[in-house]
This record gives structure tokens, sequence and C-alpha cells, in this order.
């Protein structure tokens, strides 16, 4: 064996290797040592199941939507913005807004794991995650957009961005048509997940949902 | 490191794996491989840095064979014993070792959604004037570390052009490997995807990487 291969002193072989069975094996581990409260557990899940998720972004974006001056403040400074609303924290401690445009579109990827903007958007899709988004998106993200639906013309200026450090992106979408009349409420059933990471366009309205 | 994880431009994985109406976990075990990596991470032995350091560290047909979690839990369990939560032999037995303390947990469950709203935001003291300022033209390092680094390698030794100053931030490339936080200026560099991948990418298409100021050269 090389001096380069360790896969054997990893001390995770110790375990069982069906996750199901390794992460039981561990849990009750560092429970009965005390290492971990089973109640803080329960806590986290909760948080990430039901508390922070897309519908945060989804009111930042429906705000910028209805108020000029808020839009302004967002894409200035994202993080004192979207604090503003009361979303911050862990993985959204230093936030940057960047926003479609006719001519612009902007997508959000992490090359090296999965960075993700949690604060606003909650806990990454698995596609987010895949070998797949990350290996192809930055080389070719006009094919990985069409596998979403989205066709972009070639005069559009397409922009990934690699989120490399801890600052975390999130994109502006475009302000679909015919959504004049709605409320900030109304606004934001437009916005979707997948518009915020930059691979589809806001609904339209009475499309919502379907 | 030049692992498999810097997977920026490679070929080979496949079509996206859209899954409409994706629940946030697909199975519980997962849910608990994520709290429980953000619990024992209250105990402070290593830093957000060293956890993507020892995910990537993982035997490449390992990281490429397992799901997300499950790298996050193997990782994990590295961690645990690297840093002395709990030694081998605790985990080949599945129970503490009978001379083994208990221990008091950091994170109760009272504090989980103050320490979450907290976060750990990297911005520190500039410790010098930034050497670069937005629209200087600069050329990343042909850099190959064995520890962790933020440089992809796809945009190593490539022409960019500075487009955002961020400020000091934590220097991650450091921080992972035990070095201290060692504040360096952070800037978001655009590549223009025709440096980047040749004639076969739009002429309008760009990449923006943050990258912090020891990856960069001046023109």
């Amino acid at each position: 064996m090389t001096g380069d291969n360790h896969s054997h002193d990893h001390p995770h072989s110790l375990l069982p290797s069906d996750p199901e069975l390794r992460v039981k094996t561990l849990e009750s581990l560092l429970v009965e040592k005390g290492l971990v409260d089973p109640a803080a557990l329960e806590t986290y899940i909760q948080v990430y199941s039901e508390e922070v998720g897309p519908m945060n972004g989804a009111r930042v974006v429906a705000r910028a939507w209805s108020d000029p001056e808020y839009r302004q403040r967002l894409l200035a400074d994202g993080t004192a913005a979207i604090g503003e609303l009361g979303y911050s924290g862990r993985q959204g401690e230093h936030l940057k807004v960047v926003e479609n445009t006719p001519e612009v579109h902007n997508v959000v990827v992490c090359t090296l794991c999965s960075c993700y903007p949690w604060a606003v958007l909650g806990l990454p899709p698995a596609w987010y995650k895949s070998s797949a988004y990350r290996a192809r998106v930055v080389r070719e993200p006009r094919a990985v957009l069409r596998e979403f639906g989205l066709e972009l013309s070639d005069d559009i200026e397409v922009r990934v961005w690699d989120s490399t450090s801890e600052m975390r992106y999130l994109v502006l979408p475009e302000r679909p048509e015919g959504s004049d009349g709605l409320t900030e409420e109304g606004l934001a059933q437009l916005v979707t997940r997948d518009s915020m990471i930059g691979v589809s366009r806001a609904v339209e309205p009475g499309r919502a949902g379907q | 490191m030049n692992g498999v994880h810097d997977m920026g431009g490679m070929h080979g994985f496949g079509p996206i794996p859209i899954e409409e109406n994706e629940p946030v976990f697909h199975e519980d075990w997962e849910a608990r491989a994520l709290a429980m990596t953000l619990a024992l991470a209250g105990w402070r032995r290593w830093n957000l840095d060293r956890s993507r350091y020892a995910r990537e560290a993982l035997p490449p047909e390992s990281y490429l064979s397992m799901s997300y979690y499950e790298r996050w839990i193997a990782a994990l369990v590295d961690l645990t014993v690297e840093n002395g939560l709990l030694s081998r032999e605790e985990l080949r037995q599945g129970r503490p070792s009978p001379d083994a303390e208990p221990s008091k947990p950091p994170v109760t469950a009272d504090r989980v959604r103050e320490i979450l709203a907290r976060g750990g935001p990297t911005a520190r003291e500039a410790p010098s004037t930034p050497r670069f300022s937005v629209g200087d033209s600069v050329r990343t390092r042909n850099i190959h570390p064995a520890g962790h680094t933020r440089l992809p390698r796809y945009a190593r030794d490539k022409w960019g052009e500075v487009v955002l100053y961020h400020g000091a931030h934590v220097f991650a490339d450091a921080h992972a490997m035990g070095e201290g936080e060692q504040p360096q200026h952070l800037y978001t560099v655009r590549f223009s995807a025709r440096d980047l991948w040749g004639d076969q990418a739009s002429p309008r298409d760009s990449v923006h990487i943050d990258l912090w100021e020891p990856h960069l050269n001046a023109r």
C-alpha cells in the first residue's frame, strides 16, 4: 500500500456501512457518552424541516419587487437588507444578491462542496449537491439550464457564481409579466426556490402551484 | 487538495437529477446526520473549513460512491476520533468506554435557535490595505496544495478581473489546516467563460469565483 492511501485508516470504516445503521450506532454512542443532547437534535431537524426554507427568500424577492428603495438596499448590501426582514445566521452570514435582467442571467453553484444560502433558502435540493450540477454548470451553463426547461437566447449574458467563500449568493429573479396588481404576499407565491438559485424564472401569475 | 470533490468542468456525470416536489430529507437518517453534524460543531474542536476538508479527504472511491449525507457522517466520525471526542475502540464496540466520564453536551435544545441565528461570520478586521481594486486584472496562482484550498483547479493560472471586494475574511485554506484564521482580503473575480473553457463557451458568459488575496497575482 502506498503512503497516499489511507482508506483503511479512516475511523468511519469501523462503523457499519449501511447508512441507517451507521447513523443509529453513532447517535446512540454520542447520546450515551453525553456528547449530544437528543432534544437538540430534534430542534435542529425541526428548524430546517419547518422554519427555514425558500419562503424566506421569496419574501425578500417580493419586497424588492414592490419597494424600489428596498431593492436598491438589497443589491447594495444583501446581508443588511435581508437582515431587515429577520433572516440571518448560519449559512447566511454574508449575503450578496445578484439581479436578473433582460440582458443578464445569474445562476449559483458550489463546485467544491455544496455552499448554499441556508438562511434564505433552507437546505439545498439534491440536484444542487449532485456531481452533475457541480461539474457542469460552470462549463456549460446553457445546456444545464435547458435541462431545467430554461432556454436562453444567445444575446443574454450568463453569469455563473461559484460559491467558494462564505459569501452566499441569492438571485433576484425578474418580476414576471402580469404581476402588476399583486400584493407582496401574492408576489411571494410566484417566487420559487429554483428561481432564486437561477435555474428557472419566477412563475407567471395564474400558473403558481401548477 | 486535488481531490474528486473539485468537480468544476468534469465530464461523465450525466444529466442533472431533478426531482419534482423533493422532500427536505429523503430518509430519516439524513436528518439525524445533519443534526449530529450541527450539534457536534458546538464542541468547537473543529471549524467549518476543517469539516469541508474532512469530507474532501475521504478516499476518492468512497467520496464518489457515497450519497451527500453519507459523506457528512463519515467525515463527522473521522473528526470525532481525530479530535478526541470518540475513540476507535468506542466505535468498534458501539458504546462508550467503561472508564469514560459522561460529558455534558455544549448545545442544549433551548440554545439551538440562538446558535443558528448567530451563525459564524467570517469577516475580520483588515490586516493591511488590499492589494487589488475593482477593475484590476489578476492572474490566479498555479498552486496544488495537498491541504485544503478554495481555489478550484479549473480556475488556476487564469486571467480574471476583480469585480467585487468583500473586506477581509478568515482564510479558509489556512483555517482548515489548523493554522488559525489568518484573515485575508476577499474578492470576487470574473473569468470569461472562453478563458476557462475555450471556444465551445459563449463569448458573453462568465464565471465568478470568490478568491482570497494569496490566490492572486498582479498582471
